[in-house]
């Protein structure tokens, strides 16, 4: 298998703020707006770089999502950053009025996203996020999965003309994805070939994947590994050609299996290749407070899980 | 500089247009739109400095937003007649395959609609980031809203009334509708908006009032001196006291045109109150 190296923990949010830092001084007409959130999303460096480009809304979400939309009109890019609870829920009819059906190029960049949030609970882990913004039309739905792709998506939706939902988190997680490395918006990134059963992942589980697939390895079990970062445009292709081989397909993600990625998976299947599946996902419910670990233990998000998800849709083949 | 009699025609005209798009298709707005109608005719043929043609940007010229996207066919008809598109297609109004959607919308490419309304409330945030694009574009043109009052019960408004008075967004021009109405009963019997003149001015803004907002030359002078107040550190509210249904008497006054289309024998009726005077498409 395929070895992948973590060079150090590093959270998704500062790829983000990495990523946002490096457009201050490289795209002039990239503007950025912050609901009172700013060093949770570490937008820090382009405040510095760039203060007359930053637009500090306050605790007004939805004020923030239409001036967003707004900017756009005047030429700008804007990049919208709050957590995602805030980010989607609390404002879906602003996204889906003035950004969504008004076709503008708001980039709504989203942290804290999951049950990887913690201590907080679930007033804040939202679990929902990826639902309602891929039911938008017309709406991009990325989740990176570690800081270098975070920074790396960063800079590429800002290149892309159109609304984005960008969804990262908040704690520290394994950062094995190449320095700079190139970020194609809906093309799906293959980590580790395999032949036995295909497991697709996004965000932060697709770390928890690479552990997995290793245990399989391990049984004698030949697991391919594919890093789905953006959930729609969905890379049907390399799906489809992936159960091609293997036959049965495990989707991790950490959101509710309803209206996830997962659905989203099945959907593809079941018009083109019906194929055994399992949900790594959370089952219709609230997360709660604690570690992110724990949290992501508990709810059958990490890599054992995903290795008895595999073991489970190997059997049903 | 046109005269008020000019307008006039103009404003008469715009309201036989609203009368025939909503009886044509038995649905539409005509409440609202009657009572801004003179407001809209003396925005885009007095007051707005426009360039010619459309282009979503708006770079270089004054950007009108209506928030309260309800009242489209005003705005559609005075959007055509003041050249964005073919004063024919207002014939097309709410039919399948249009442009001119019940509510304003960008996803169909009208010119002159730079974002989708209609649910309520998110005008004026979207209009204060056009405002600030323009001050980074160090572009002095002005950013102009209409908002109902009823709209004015939503809460984004009063998000972006205090982003806007913080942050000394002074090219805005927000014009509230003030008729009272609103679709259950007057705003006074639904949720009181209290002393809105007071309100606004308590979140930072300079506020006019227009007594006679369905009197041409009021309007134009209210805007006017709303134009030369702004860009002192302050954005600007104009509270335009209008008659719902203004121009068709049986449709003055009251909030059950709010929704409503006219039948055969009423749109004859208020027809003939309002005769034709550039040419009905």
């Amino acid at each position: 298998m395929k070895k992948y190296i973590d060079s150090g923990k590093k959270d998704t949010r500062s790829g983000f703020g990495a990523g946002l830092t490096e457009l201050a001084k490289t795209n002039e007409n990239v503007v950025a707006l912050c609901a009172d959130l700013i060093g949770s999303l570490k937008m820090e460096g382009f405040i510095e770089h760039s203060p007359e480009r930053f637009f500090q809304t306050g605790i007004a979400e939805a004020n923030m999502i239409g001036m967003a939309a707004g900017l756009t009109i005047g030429g700008k890019i804007p990049f919208a950053g709050t957590f995602a609870n805030f980010a989607t829920g609390r404002v879906y009819d602003q996204i889906r009025q003035s950004v969504a059906y008004s076709e503008k190029n708001v980039k709504i960049c989203a942290s804290h996203a999951g049950l990887t949030l913690g201590e907080d609970g679930a007033t804040h882990q939202i679990l929902e996020d990826i639902g309602l913004m891929k039911m938008l039309p017309g709406m991009v739905v990325i989740n990176t999965c570690d800081f270098n792709q975070t920074k790396a998506a960063t800079l590429a939706i800002a290149d892309y003309e159109g609304p984005v939902y960008l969804r990262f988190g908040r704690p520290k997680v394994a950062n094995f994805t190449p320095e700079n490395g190139e970020f194609k918006i809906g093309k799906a990134v293959l980590l580790n070939e395999g032949t036995d059963v295909t497991i697709v992942a996004t965000g932060h589980c697709v770390w928890e994947a690479l552990l997995a697939a290793e245990k399989l390895e391990a049984k004698g079990i030949s697991a391919e590994v594919i890093n789905i970062h953006t959930i729609k445009p969905l890379d049907e292709e390399a799906i489809l050609k992936s159960v091609a081989k293997t036959g049965c397909i495990v989707t991790c993600e950490e959101h509710n299996y309803l209206g996830g990625l997962g659905e989203s998976v099945a959907r593809v299947l079941s018009l083109n290749n019906p194929t055994p599946q399992e949900y790594i996902a959370t089952k219709d419910t609230f997360g709660e407070s604690g570690t992110a670990d724990e949290l992501m233990a508990k709810y059958e998000l990490d890599a054992p899980a995903i290795e008895k998800a595999a073991e489970k849709v190997l059997k049903r083949k | 500089m046109s005269n008020i009699s000019q307008l006039e025609d103009f404003a008469t005209q715009v309201r036989r247009d609203i009368l025939r798009q909503v009886h044509a298709v038995n649905s539409g707005h005509p409440g609202g739109s009657l009572g801004c109608t003179e407001f809209l005719v003396a925005l885009y043929q007095e007051i707005m400095n426009r360039k010619e043609g459309f282009s979503m940007d708006g770079i270089g010229e004054d950007v009108f937003f209506l928030s309260n996207g309800h009242i489209s066919p005003v705005i559609y008809s005075v959007l055509a007649r003041s050249g964005y598109f073919p004063i024919e297609e207002l014939s097309t109004f709410r039919k399948l395959g249009t442009r001119l959607q019940g509510h304003p919308s960008t996803h169909d490419g009208l010119p002159g609609v730079r974002v989708a309304s209609g649910s309520l409330g998110q005008g004026l945030s979207v209009a204060i980031g056009t405002a600030q694009a323009k001050k980074l574009n160090s572009d002095t043109n002005l950013v102009f809203t209409l908002h109902g009052d009823g709209e004015l019960q939503e809460g984004q408004i009063w998000e972006a009334a205090m982003y806007a008075a913080a942050n000394k967004v002074d090219n805005l021009i927000a014009t509230v509708d003030f008729n009272g109405q609103q679709i259950d009963g007057s705003t006074e019997q639904v949720c009181s908006l209290g002393d809105l003149k007071a309100k606004w001015e308590a979140f930072g803004w300079d506020v006019l009032e227009v007594k006679e907002g369905n009197n041409l030359e009021a309007i134009i002078a209210g805007l006017n001196q709303a134009k030369a107040i702004s860009g002192k550190g302050k954005p600007v509210c104009i509270l335009l006291h209008t008659i719902m249904g203004n121009g068709v008497d049986f449709m003055m006054h009251t909030h059950a045109w709010h929704g409503k289309a006219p039948s055969d024998e009423q749109l004859e009726n208020a027809l003939s109150q309002n005769p034709e005077t550039l040419g009905d498409y």
